[in-house]
């Protein structure tokens, strides 16, 4: 048994007060979870701490929370590896003497708020991000969670009649949606999503996890018009910032902004142009890196917006308004020297590799052209791990093994 | 000095693009710090990310082959910027999953006499941040300092790349890769700002596709440096830097209030404490003043 202190931020919304904060101190074992202290809390000293949970076994997904600032399943964090946490964050925060202890004299460095408090830093317990709160640790799921999940038409839109039993479909052809099929619907990727924090209009990376799963299903028959709906609305797939937040809160390993990735390639391979210009971006991006090897930025910039001849020809209204909306920054950075220089003003001057370097990037995109080949390893898995678990597993067998007897094949 | 460290270095295409004062700053610092850079010229852009959402085995093979022109060094990689951390990290995790896969875009790089090689003399591409905490060490970093940065208050802000997803990232190995910044910053005599951006994302990869969006995030993070009582922000991602500082004027437009703070790149902010100038380290190329930091730091001479 260990003692802990978790410090909740609570809301009770009858109060007619702001949320605050609370300190309890909690006595577990270190490999019981964040949850478990929570229920000893509302058990022992305060029955009105309000949290929902069910299996605690990160089954059901209803424990979702932020601790320590990260968002994932009360029931999945152990309380030890949250205090650790906790501690260390504190730690790195408290600005140390360092530089006297390598026999420097700072001034003013006594001055200073003296680092490594002897009381342990309490672990931090805040209600999911990007969503309301109801109560407590009890956020509003409806408003914004499954506001989003129904947005993308979650269920299956088949051609035709529906079979009199059910469908048969080749079990290779939905290993590639088993991924996202994992989601458990806790939110916790909701809840840590940078690009809604920012646009609260993002459909977000729990609903498009869930828009791949049924993209990606061989017996959907909408997956074109599904991915037109995606990469058409404005703050669909092309709003993902690309911050790997759900990748890591999410407890189930889903990854939603791989998802979210795999649903660009698909738009993109079906030529679906989109108001944000991200497919533009991506076809400019790839075809720079051919050219020149390396990324020229103001050729970039042009061919985002305003694509090959017609673009330029023909601008549209949103290449007119980005490219004259780009000009300060071009000019603040012609005056202090960051970009005064030909090739970073005018596009496409860019260097290209030395010597034979480019056309060995050109046989590159020639040989991945050809292929395409994607590895997923969430499906294939690590040959290293694998191995590893192999082994132990025979070991096992050979210990269960009585002596004498060939284990089963 | 005989553990003198030598490395493959790449440069990122930012910080010869619109960065240029990251690319020369390191070069000012490595040599103040006795690192030895042997630069990749022929080595090609990372793909950021954007490659692989095209085309998974081109990132991949692009990327193969900065390793193996690293490996043909027989020297560890280094890089300066968290993109190409993150997205290097990403396609080397694949790569070193599985043998067949690997074989078959070591294929792709046959003609040109490459190969990428797993675990080969212990190979590793580190960003400049984690080679300066963990192979040159922070003790020996404090030991160079000539000008303590002290009562220079820094927030770090580390950039997405590399500090996501963990797993993939090496924190298995290093738990305290997400807490480097704050150590550097203290080892050079700082003081560290908390504020709520330093792990969050600059909105850079959506400039071009959500300007509003991108730039609501890099003014949110400034503002709340600023709140918190920053002198600067530091970071070792020259994209981010793209975002906080270049288009800070207009993120500040965005978020509708005065910004105005010192954004450095990771080289600049350990060369001021080495005794570097920030003429050379290449500060009058910000966008935001950096006057203020300057006049920090006349107050303690080098």
């Amino acid at each position: 048994m260990a003692d802990y202190k978790i410090k909740v931020r609570r809301f009770q919304p009858e109060s007619g007060q702001g949320p605050y904060w609370e300190e309890f101190k909690v006595e577990l074992e270190p490999s019981l979870s964040v949850l478990d202290s929570l229920l000893q809390v509302k058990d022992r000293e305060d029955g009105s701490l309000s949290v929902r949970c069910s299996c605690r076994a990160a089954i059901c997904g209803s424990c979702g929370m932020k601790i320590n600032g990260q968002s994932g399943l009360g029931c999945k964090t152990q309380i030890g590896e949250a205090q650790e946490l906790a501690e260390k964050m504190a730690r790195a925060t408290a600005s140390g003497p360092r530089t006297r202890e390598a026999g420097r004299e700072i001034a003013g460095d006594d001055e200073r708020a003296q680092p490594g408090a002897e009381e342990a830093a309490p672990i931090i317990i805040e209600p999911m991000g990007n969503m309301p709160v109801i109560k407590d640790l009890i956020t509003d799921m409806e408003s914004t969670h499954w506001t989003k999940i129904r947005r993308v038409t979650p269920w299956l839109l088949p051609h035709g009649e529906a079979p009199e039993r059910e469908y048969i479909v080749e079990p290779e052809s939905m290993i590639d949606i088993t991924q996202s099929m994992a989601c458990i619907q806790c939110g916790a990727c909701v809840s840590s999503c940078l690009s809604m924090e920012a646009d609260p209009d993002f459909i977000g990376p729990a609903a498009l996890a869930k828009a791949y799963r049924f993209v990606g299903d061989p017996r959907d028959a909408e997956g074109v018009e599904r991915l037109h709906d995606l990469a058409e609305d404005p703050h669909g797939i092309y709003d993902c910032t690309h911050c790997f937040s759900c990748v890591d809160a999410c407890p189930k390993d889903v990854a939603p902004m791989d998802q979210i990735m795999r649903l660009r390639r698909k738009a993109g391979e079906a030529g679906i142009e989109d108001p944000n210009s991200g497919h533009s971006h991506e076809l400019a991006f790839v075809k720079i890196i051919e050219k020149k090897g390396t990324l020229d930025e103001s050729l970039l910039l042009q061919e985002s917006f305003a694509p090959g001849i017609k673009g330029k020809l023909v601008p549209s209204r949103r290449a007119i308004k980005e490219m004259l909306g780009s000009i300060p920054t071009a000019i603040r950075g012609i005056k202090t020297g960051k970009m005064r220089s030909l090739p970073k003003l005018i596009p496409g001057i860019h260097h290209k590799l030395p010597g034979t370097a480019q056309d060995e990037v050109q046989a590159i995109y020639k040989h991945a052209e050809e292929h395409n080949e994607e590895f997923n390893l969430y499906i294939k898995g690590d040959e290293g791990e694998l191995a590893e678990i192999e082994a132990e597993e025979n070991l096992e067998t050979a210990i269960a093994a009585p002596a004498g007897e060939e284990a089963p094949s | 000095m005989s553990d003198q460290i030598k490395v493959a270095y790449w440069p990122g295409c930012v910080s010869r693009g619109f960065t240029p004062e990251l690319h020369g700053s390191m070069a000012i610092v490595a040599e103040k710090l006795g690192i030895e850079l042997v630069e990749l010229d022929r080595a090609n852009c990372c793909g950021a990310g954007v490659i692989a959402e095209h085309n998974q085995e081109l990132a991949d093979t692009l990327n193969a082959r900065t390793f193996a022109l690293a490996q043909e060094t027989g020297l560890s990689m280094m890089n300066i910027c968290s993109t190409c951390q993150g997205a290097q990290s990403e396609c080397q995790q694949r790569l070193d999953a599985d043998s067949s896969y690997r074989a078959h875009v070591n294929e792709a790089l046959s003609g040109q006499g490459l190969k990428y090689e797993k675990d080969v003399n212990g190979f590793t591409n580190k960003n400049f941040l984690w080679l300066l905490v963990e192979d040159y060490g922070l003790d020996k970093l404090a030991a160079q300092v000539v000008r303590p940065l002290s009562g220079m208050r820094v927030g770090p802000f580390y950039g997405c790349y590399i500090v996501r997803p963990k797993e993939r990232l090496g924190y298995g190995e290093h738990p305290d890769r997400d807490i480097y910044l704050e150590q550097v910053i203290v080892a050079l005599g700082g003081e560290v700002v908390e504020y709520d951006g330093a792990r969050k994302c600059c909105g850079f990869p959506v400039i071009t596709m959500n300007r509003e969006t991108s730039l609501k995030q890099a003014g949110t993070h400034v503002g709340d440096a600023i709140d918190a009582g920053a002198d600067c922000l530091v970071t070792p991602c020259p994209l981010c830097h793209l975002n906080l500082d270049m288009q800070q004027p207009e993120a500040a437009k965005v978020v509708n209030r005065d910004l105005g703070l010192a954004v450095l790149h990771l080289p600049q902010l350990v060369g001021l404490a080495l005794g570097a100038e920030p003429k050379e380290l290449g500060m009058s190329k910000h966008i935001a003043s950096t006057g203020w930091v300057e006049e920090r730091l006349a107050a303690v001479p080098a």
